[in-house]
């Protein structure tokens, strides 16, 4: 992950002033207490006479400045701390809609767009976003707590269940951006690794067209896969069209082949899929998939049905 | 648990073995603390060692995530509750006495219950392990993820039954070392003349009074989530996992200054000492640590901002976070200005004390930059609030715990430890420590989460995870030459003699070890530096030295303080039941009887009056007749509420139908649960003055106590009963 003091936004770029600020201060304190202590241990090593130092017992001249000196400093980071709030946070009771909903669940990100024009539009892992525009993103949790860290883009915001909350997400460059859970939230909350891909305008409307169009019939050896997701009960837990709108418990693989990443942080390649529908506990233990026990054949009928949801 | 009561036993008539175990002497008890906590170092130190492991690649696959939930949990509550306070504890115990020269803490059994139950709370945490799985959600198990549904086997459950049983140990010591300081100091030994490790002992005292409730309320909470499918925190039913958060955090901020303060009174006696100058600032240090005891109470929302809360709320606890930086560094500046014109003697312990200072430093400033809320939407979380907390409590406590080592074990053992072995330990310490977590600020910085069992193989990941892993082998090598040091140099130390660095505080003056009764006679205190004084033969004009006969201990207050702490546990689940009020003012109106209750709510305040009558009572026969009757007034009580509770169950009223239930069944079995309690000490009392004669201090003690749980119930009979036809 690229450092969050790397900034794509205007709200990072925020924050990110307020710490080389912060850092200032703080190196200049830091020193100044080693600098003293230095002085100490060296000017004050025990002399060989063996006499009594002069006992002296405080200063209230001093005291009073080590007092004040720190309150003024505290102060000027508190009218700094409120600016920059102010700047980088989004309403939590906001007058309008959001233009996206990111829900976290146990171990992966789901993003609606309620706002798009074209609805519905439903992705797992890698959120589209328009580059250059403030969105507001109300972030949500289906099971734990979550928290949504997309570092160069926006702060990070705890996602509870129960209790929605609302940030600022934008981007002012295309690209793609990483992102990670950054709460504890269980067996795979280190795989919890999502991605922020901001495109113009024209490009991202595109892909939102595109989400919510059904997909084309399979055929061939994807028909055959299709039927094995039903005979299968996949359905149970995952989405393969638009017009499924249920928050399931596994990602919805509706278009997933036009994805970059297979469960947000590797390559979505025929084998890494195979690998997944296969043996699901081995590349993220613990996540809630079960082993379904399929022929060599079946998984690969299956693998094709993936590929042909692009 | 006057001493006229129960007569201290003869030491000299067992064996060693059962003198340790049925010890009650301070010293003693002290020292089986301290030994406690060092095995659990090793315990806790393991697991760090075994997380580093994990960390040192990129994608390792020595430690499965459940394993390594399960290790970092383990890590942070055993450093935290089995570690660091049982040893802080054990300084207080076995110095507080000596350093106000007392003869023993002013409760010698209730503080010999405590470390059993410190014991039994260790123990039973790792039972789990045994028991299906340790608990797996982080030292602050965050709900819903504590909650029954994520963490199905017992480890949570062995984790908030042992911390309830660390609490309350660490509860009782606690007042145990109030009343001590209150009652029971030398002569002359004014507020204002009390060692600073004494006068952070009992700010740190009250803290633990007023924090441990709040993690009870949390934990029976959860306990009655897990356990009876109450819904405290699952969302699904209208409960609020942030709630958990609040009172987790309103104890959880204060435990960050229990773990410390008494560190800064380690040092703030070790610098003067080596320095040969009385501490600069005597009055600013005592009043700064105030100041942070109370500002302690104010600032927990700061391990919350990442959730979305309003700004006003955020800018208050920013506020208050940053202000609580202040006192702080008045301290550091008057510790490094005690050393300013010092004739300064660079011992071991003066080495960590210095070496305190740094690290303390930058754990302080690093802790500012949480403070500055947006700093901290993008830091919190991650490995630098690892490397933040680290430098507190490592850089912080146990510096200043390595230095209070070297300082004090000449006086407990008799034996000085070897100073060139305490270089050897020192360096490697300060040097390995630094390696370790110097570099997860920088690691925190690039965005690497805490609390994952792997990471991606980025740019610098690997080679900062590889260094700390590093530091953390040379961390754990100085620590064990530290084992090394006190094991040889407990056979093979040079003596100490009384008073090896020609200190000043009381507990130089006596042998090394103390004889059992400390002293031979409270001596009589003139200045801040009584032993100077008696060295330098300024004693004109101190207090006479008094006989032991004139101790006092002060049961009833100590009584008052445990009330106070109740009060707190009680206070907050009260709020718990009016938070969620909107969702139960209907069930209660249409479960509950006015009538019936209001009868019972009656039975209970005329025990209180019965009970008055017993304290108040000089004859015993009378007050044994008042006693039976208050205890037959509760045996009432409790009978109705037994019916009451009966007819809720058959109208399918419970714990787990409604939050209504929930917090009702909650609030009101724990108050009747600390009622049945007061009927058992009740019986007790009647046993021990049908033994002894007439107890009327003992019967007082428990007199307050049923005046206090009378007073809860007329609390909750208004909430819960009159509130919800109001």
């Amino acid at each position: 992950m690229t450092p969050w003091l790397t900034p794509h936004s205007p709200q990072v770029q925020a924050i990110a002033t307020l710490f080389t600020q912060f850092l200032v201060v703080a190196a200049v304190v830091f020193l100044s207490v080693c600098g003293l202590i230095t002085y100490c241990v060296v000017r004050y090593r025990a002399r060989q006479s063996g006499e009594e130092p002069p006992q002296h017992a405080g200063s209230r001249g001093l005291e009073v400045t080590w007092t004040v000196i720190p309150l003024l400093i505290v102060l000027v980071l508190f009218v700094l701390t409120l600016r920059t709030m102010a700047f980088v946070d989004a309403p939590q009771n906001p007058a309008r809609d959001p233009d996206l909903v990111i829900t976290g669940h146990q171990w992966w990100w789901e993003a609606r767009y309620p706002g798009a024009p074209v609805t519905p539009a439903i992705t797992a892992n890698e959120i589209h976003i328009p580059v250059g525009r403030r969105l507001l993103a109300r972030i949500e949790s289906a099971d734990v707590i979550h928290d949504f860290w997309a570092p160069q883009l926006a702060r990070k915001i705890d996602a509870i269940p129960g209790r929605p909350s609302y940030i600022w997400l934008q981007a002012d460059a295309p690209g793609t951006y990483e992102g990670t859970c950054s709460e504890f939230c269980g067996m795979q909350h280190a795989g919890m690794h999502f991605r922020v891909i901001a495109e113009p305008e024209p490009a991202f409307m595109a892909w939102l067209e595109h989400q919510a169009a059904p997909p084309s019939p399979p055929t061939g050896l994807a028909a055959e896969g299709a039927s094995l997701f039903i005979e299968r009960k996949c359905g149970d837990c995952h989405a393969v069209s638009p017009a499924d709108t249920r928050s399931l418990i596994g990602p919805p693989l509706t278009h997933v082949a036009g994805r970059k990443l297979l469960s947000g942080d590797r390559p979505l390649t025929a084998q890494n899929l195979a690998l997944w529908i296969t043996s699901p506990q081995a590349i993220k233990p613990g996540n809630r998939m079960p082993n379904q026990q399929l022929s060599a054949a079946e998984v690969q009928a299956l693998t094709a049905y993936m590929e042909a949801l692009p | 648990m006057s001493e006229a009561a129960l007569p201290l036993p003869a030491a000299e008539s067992r064996s060693a073995a059962l003198d340790w175990l049925s010890t009650i002497d301070h010293k003693q008890i002290g020292i089986l603390y301290m030994l406690l906590a060092l095995f659990f170092f090793l315990v806790g130190g393991v697991e760090a060692m075994l997380m580093r492991a994990q960390l040192a690649l990129p994608n390792l696959k020595f430690l499965a995530p459940e394993a390594y939930d399960q290790t970092f949990t383990m890590h942070g509550t055993t450093m935290i509750f089995l570690v660091v306070t049982p040893v802080l504890i054990g300084f207080s115990t076995y110095l507080v006495p000596l350093m106000i020269g007392a003869r023993d803490l002013a409760f010698p059994r209730l503080n010999a219950l405590g470390f059993w139950l410190q014991l039994a709370g260790s123990v039973l945490l790792y039972v789990s392990f045994a028991a299906g799985g340790a608990p797996d959600a982080g030292w602050f198990s965050y709900a819903p993820l504590s909650e029954k549904p994520y963490s199905a086997h017992a480890g949570l459950d062995y984790w908030a039954l042992a911390l309830l049983l660390l609490g309350t140990s660490t509860t009782l010591a606690a007042i145990n070392f109030i009343v001590t300081i209150a009652a029971l100091r030398a002569p002359g030994l004014t507020i204002r003349r009390l060692p600073l490790f004494v006068w952070m002992t009992l700010v740190n005292s009250g803290l633990i009074v007023f924090a441990m409730p709040a993690l009870n309320a949390a934990l029976v909470m959860l306990l009655m989530d897990r356990r009876l499918h109450a819904h405290f925190f699952d969302a699904a039913q209208g409960g609020a996992p942030l709630l958990w958060q609040h009172y987790f955090w309103i104890f959880g901020h204060p435990e960050v200054y229990i773990l410390v303060l008494p560190g800064f009174g380690m040092i703030s006696e070790i610098i003067p000492v080596f320095s040969r100058k009385p501490i600069f600032g005597y009055d600013f240090v005592a009043a700064s640590t105030l100041a942070i005891a109370f500002l302690s109470y104010g600032v927990w929302v700061h391990h919350m901002f990442a959730v979305a809360l309003g700004k006003v709320f955020l800018s208050v606890f920013a506020a208050s976070s940053m202000l609580i930086a202040v006192p702080t560094g008045v301290k550091i500046f008057n510790w490094a200005a005690t050393m300013v014109g010092g004739s300064i003697r660079f011992t071991t312990a003066m080495l960590f004390a210095i070496a305190f200072l740094l690290e303390f430093t930058i754990g302080g400033l690093s802790g500012v930059a949480f403070a500055i809320v947006p700093i901290d939407w993008q830091l919190t979380d991650t490995y630098f609030v690892v490397a933040h907390f680290h430098y507190v409590l490592f850089g912080g406590t146990a510096f200043a715990l390595f230095a209070g080592a070297y300082y004090w074990f000449p006086k407990m053992s008799g034996r000085m430890l070897n100073e060139t072995i305490g270089k050897w330990n020192f360096w490697m310490v300060v040097i390995g420590f630094n390696l370790t977590f110097f570099v997860q600020h920088i690691l925190g910085l690039l965005g690497m989460p805490r609390r994952v069992y792997t990471y991606p193989n980025l740019p610098w990941w690997g080679a900062l995870n590889a260094i700390s892993t590093f530091g953390a082998v040379i961390l754990g090598m100085g620590s064990l030459i530290f084992l090394v040091n006190l094991a040889s140099s407990l056979i093979f130390g040079a003596k100490a003699g009384n008073d090896p660095w020609d200190a000043w505080t009381l507990e130089w003056a006596t042998a090394s070890p103390p004889p059992p009764e400390n002293f031979e006679n409270v001596p009589g205190v003139n200045s801040r530096r009584p032993l100077w004084d008696l060295k330098a033969g300024r004693t004109a004009g101190a207090p006479a030295a008094r006989p032991w006969a004139a101790r006092k201990p002060e049961p009833l207050f100590g009584m008052k303080l445990f009330v106070l702490s109740e009060a707190v546990f009680f206070f907050l689940l009260i709020v718990a039941y009016i938070y969620f009020r909107t969702t139960g003012m209907a069930a209660a109106r249409s479960s509950l009887h006015l009538g019936e209750s209001a009868t019972l709510t009656a039975c209970l305040v005329a025990s209180s009056f019965t009970m008055w009558r017993a304290s108040a009572s000089g004859d015993l026969k009378r007050a044994r007749l008042w006693i039976v009757a208050t205890m037959t007034l509760g045996l009432i009580f409790l009978l109705g509420q037994g019916a009451e509770y009966w007819r809720l169950f058959q109208q399918k009223v419970t714990i787990s139908q409604s939050l209504f239930g929930t917090t009702f069944f909650t609030l009101t079995g724990f108050h009747g649960l600390h009622l049945l309690v007061g009927i058992a000490a009740l019986a007790v009392l009647l046993a021990l003055t049908r033994l002894r004669g007439h107890q009327p201090i003992a019967v007082k003690v428990v007199g307050l106590y049923w005046q206090f749980i009378d007073l809860v119930w007329l609390v909750i009979f208004s909430i819960v009963y009159l509130g919800a036809w109001v």
